[in-house]
């Protein structure tokens, strides 16, 4: 996330780093590069002048410069002004009333519709009865594809046709959701440019007729300079009370996310980070400020991990693991979940002070897929005993996955040496670390 | 005759330009309010500028999405001047900017779209940036200078994107080539040129799912279709294009540099010019990967797809 802004506003600290102490002129010299770093991120040009103003205030007071390490005070500089400009204290919903009213508007193409059946799946995991409807009458088949979602994630839809308007649609969607005690009512509406005067009056209709509790604004994480002006008008047409950034998975450069909470006031409330109807994640400032600046984030990481890891499965584990009872059939387990965890890019990600190193580091996401294809090419006897894979089974498996037997024998032998090292520490909590080294990643 | 890119129209009578050149100005006339007003209040004095002056102006057009670098390149040969201490003056400034700017933008050279019965267009892009609505009314162009279209519904990913375009089809009246959600998309194309070459189309339009250009598996994706149209119809044949969102900013140059590296990519089409957006990154992308536009979208009307004009582009973008 953000990689191409981090890596450059590393480049411009670093240019501290090895100073015992600053002057003026090295501080203008530093934050004329955190200025070009912010601007390729496209972070809106006046942002980027009062994010420096601040900074530069900051920076050249007596505490820094009669510091003896410049450098860390400077970080955190950068860092408190980050976290402000992003929005401080994570934000989350406010779904006070009941039904609470979610009304998500934004500009063609920037994800509202995925993002309704994401925030649905998000508040149904979390004890809610969320109703999902559309309101877009206009693009063919928009009512259509938040049906197909809804029904993917098993959570009611009120169905609607394009012939009636949007705002009849989403009454009778309200009264549904009140006679069948649904406690949010998540209101997708059609895409819409902020100058279009006829649309712009459609979403104020909505929202006075609906009184959401929230009104969120999807917008793109890729969106240039122009994204201040739409979230600022937005917010002047229908009170925003918060936004979702979508499509973060890229390699959006984080400039949208800088400027629009800026501008607004209106906190970032969630980011869109997959094609996954579970890939909705709540929006933390600072700890997406200290990832931007190398810092890594366990924290998340560790959410994460806690979501996708069965337990008992790992208690079973370290026992048999304790017993050198470990076969390949947990190997097998340990690759689904740490699958579940995202690519071995995105883990190493979180970590400090890797985040950027590993950019262009070849990860070949495509030797684990490997893997685990051989290792399902195997009967579950096979997989228990891997002694009994001979010649002939060795070459069935290679014909079954695909590969060849010189890969599965790769794997057989990895696995040897997985366990001779085990024997040696016996210790479950470098499960993880084993399997990276174990598989060269 | 077509009458979809400057190129191909040669034989139309004076009144018809003008409209369609008019109906570009007009169309862009926010953007052109915007950047123009903003460039025009610095350059209403002829004076001679200093470098305070071409701060102000690297203001507005990094404030348009020209991106640092691009800026950079415009303004850098007249800070080269001034502080050699020669005179430069705001209409000479103005004059070169405009020659600089339109050298930036590359031209496409083949005939569009391309003879072939039929002659295939492939569209691809990031996710939302208007591909289905724009192949909607590039079919219902060629529809309607008498051409045979076909579409085929290749984004096979999206809940509902099939609809989407099977929609488009009927209100259309052309016929679509689709399979069930989640089927191979090389497949359905397959299908759908098989189709094309047997019952004699003009022209298809391929529609696919859009993808984030960091995602190894659906650039793979993207070249095993690439392959299957090989086997079909040659490459002269077929014109890959790249759709971008006006709003986009410096990720632009990551979708070309990226999407470029999986398949070639011939020309662009740049989307949803008619908000605020000055689409400053389609002068950046243009230039760095030597794509040309072929067609800008400025609203959600079939005559809003507009065939590019460098001319009026650069013109309405920059103070006369």
């Amino acid at each position: 996330m953000f990689e191409n802004l981090s890596e450059r506003l590393e480049k411009a600290l670093a240019g501290f780093r090895d100073r015992g102490k600053l002057s003026p002129d090295d501080i203008k010299k530093g934050l004329r590069e955190i200025r070009l770093a912010l601007l390729e991120a496209d972070v809106n040009y006046r942002v980027v002048k009062d994010f420096l103003a601040r900074i530069e205030a900051r920076a050249l007071s007596a505490e820094v410069l009669e510091s003896l390490t410049p450098f860390q005070q400077i970080v955190k500089i950068v860092y408190d002004e980050l976290v402000n400009t992003l929005g401080g204290k994570a934000q989350g919903l406010n779904l006070s009333t009941k039904p609470t009213v979610i009304l998500l508007a934004g500009l063609q193409g920037s994800g509202k519709t995925t993002t309704a059946g994401k925030l649905a799946l998000f508040l149904k995991k979390r004890g809610h009865n969320p109703l999902l409807v559309s309101t877009d009458v206009y693009r063919p088949a928009a009512i259509e594809q938040l049906k197909i979602l809804s029904q993917k994630i098993n959570i009611p839809f009120f169905d609607a046709s394009p012939s009636e308007g949007a705002l009849e649609i989403a009454n009778n969607a309200f009264k549904m959701a009140k006679n069948t005690g649904r406690d949010v009512l998540i209101v997708d509406t059609a895409g819409r440019l902020h100058i279009d005067e006829d649309l712009m009056e459609e979403l104020q209709s909505l929202k006075e007729s609906l009184k959401p509790v929230e009104t969120l604004l999807v917008a793109d994480a890729m969106m240039g300079q122009d994204a201040v002006n739409v979230a600022k008008t937005f917010h002047e047409r229908v009170g925003l009370t918060g936004i979702i950034l979508t499509k973060v998975e890229g390699d959006a450069r984080g400039g949208a996310a800088l400027s629009m909470k800026e501008v607004t006031g209106c906190p970032i409330k969630f980011l869109g980070v997959g094609e996954k109807l579970e890939a909705l994640e709540v929006f933390h400032p600072e700890r997406l400020a200290s990832r931007i600046l190398g810092m890594g984030d366990m924290l998340t990481l560790i959410e994460k991990a806690q979501e996708a890891i069965d337990f008992r499965k790992a208690k079973d584990l370290e026992k048999k693991i304790k017993k050198m009872q470990f076969d390949l059939e947990d190997l097998r387990d340990q690759l689904q979940q740490m699958k579940k965890l995202g690519s071995v890019r995105d883990i190493l990600r979180f970590l400090p002070g890797l985040g950027n190193k590993l950019q262009n580091l070849p990860i070949d996401e495509r030797e684990i897929l490997k893997m685990e294809a051989i290792l399902n090419s195997m009967t579950p006897q096979e997989r228990r005993n891997p002694h009994i894979i001979n010649a002939s089974r060795k070459r069935r498996i290679a014909k079954g996955s695909g590969t060849t037997v010189q890969d599965v024998n790769k794997l057989l032998k990895s696995f040897e040496e997985m366990k001779a090292i085990m024997k040696q520490f016996k210790n479950p909590g470098k499960m993880q670390g084993l399997l990276r080294r174990v598989l060269g990643i | 005759m077509l009458n979809l890119s400057k190129k191909n129209s040669q034989p139309e009578d004076k009144t018809e330009r003008k409209s369609l050149f008019e109906r570009f100005k007009e169309g862009l006339s926010k953007t052109k309010e915007k950047l123009s007003s903003t460039l025009g209040e610095i350059f209403v004095v002829e004076k001679l500028i200093d470098l305070a002056f071409l701060e102000e102006l690297e203001e507005k057009l990094i404030l348009s999405d020209l991106g640092v670098e691009t800026t950079m390149a415009l303004l850098d040969p007249f800070k080269n001047k001034i502080l050699k201490g020669e005179p430069v003056t705001t209409s000479d400034l103005k004059r070169e900017l405009k020659r600089i700017s339109l050298n930036l933008l590359a031209d496409y050279e083949k005939p569009f779209p391309p003879d072939g019965k039929p002659g295939v267009l492939f569209f691809l892009g990031v996710n939302g940036v208007g591909k289905t609505t724009t192949i909607a009314k590039l079919a219902l162009k060629l529809k309607e200078a008498n051409k045979k279209v076909l579409l085929i519904a290749g984004d096979t990913f999206r809940a509902a994107a099939i609809d989407q375009l099977k929609k488009w089809g009927e209100r259309l009246n052309i016929p679509v080539v689709a399979q069930q959600e989640g089927a191979d998309a090389s497949s359905v194309i397959y299908q759908g040129l098989e189709k094309a070459l047997r019952e004699d189309y003009d022209f298809v339009l391929i529609d696919t799912a859009g993808r984030l250009h960091t995602k190894y598996n659906l650039m793979e994706e993207l070249k095993k279709m690439y392959r299957v149209m090989d086997k079909l119809v040659p490459r002269e044949k077929r014109v890959n294009l790249l759709v971008l969102d006006a709003t986009t900013g410096q990720n632009a140059i990551s979708q070309a540099e990226h999407f470029s590296k999986a398949i070639p990519i011939d020309a662009l089409i740049i989307t949803k010019m008619d908000g605020t957006a000055k689409g400053g990154i389609a002068l950046a992308v243009s230039h760095k990967y030597k794509l040309p536009i072929l067609f800008i979208g400025l609203g959600e009307k079939a005559e809003d797809l507009l065939a590019f004009d460098k001319e009026a582009f650069i013109s309405a973008i920059l103070p006369d």
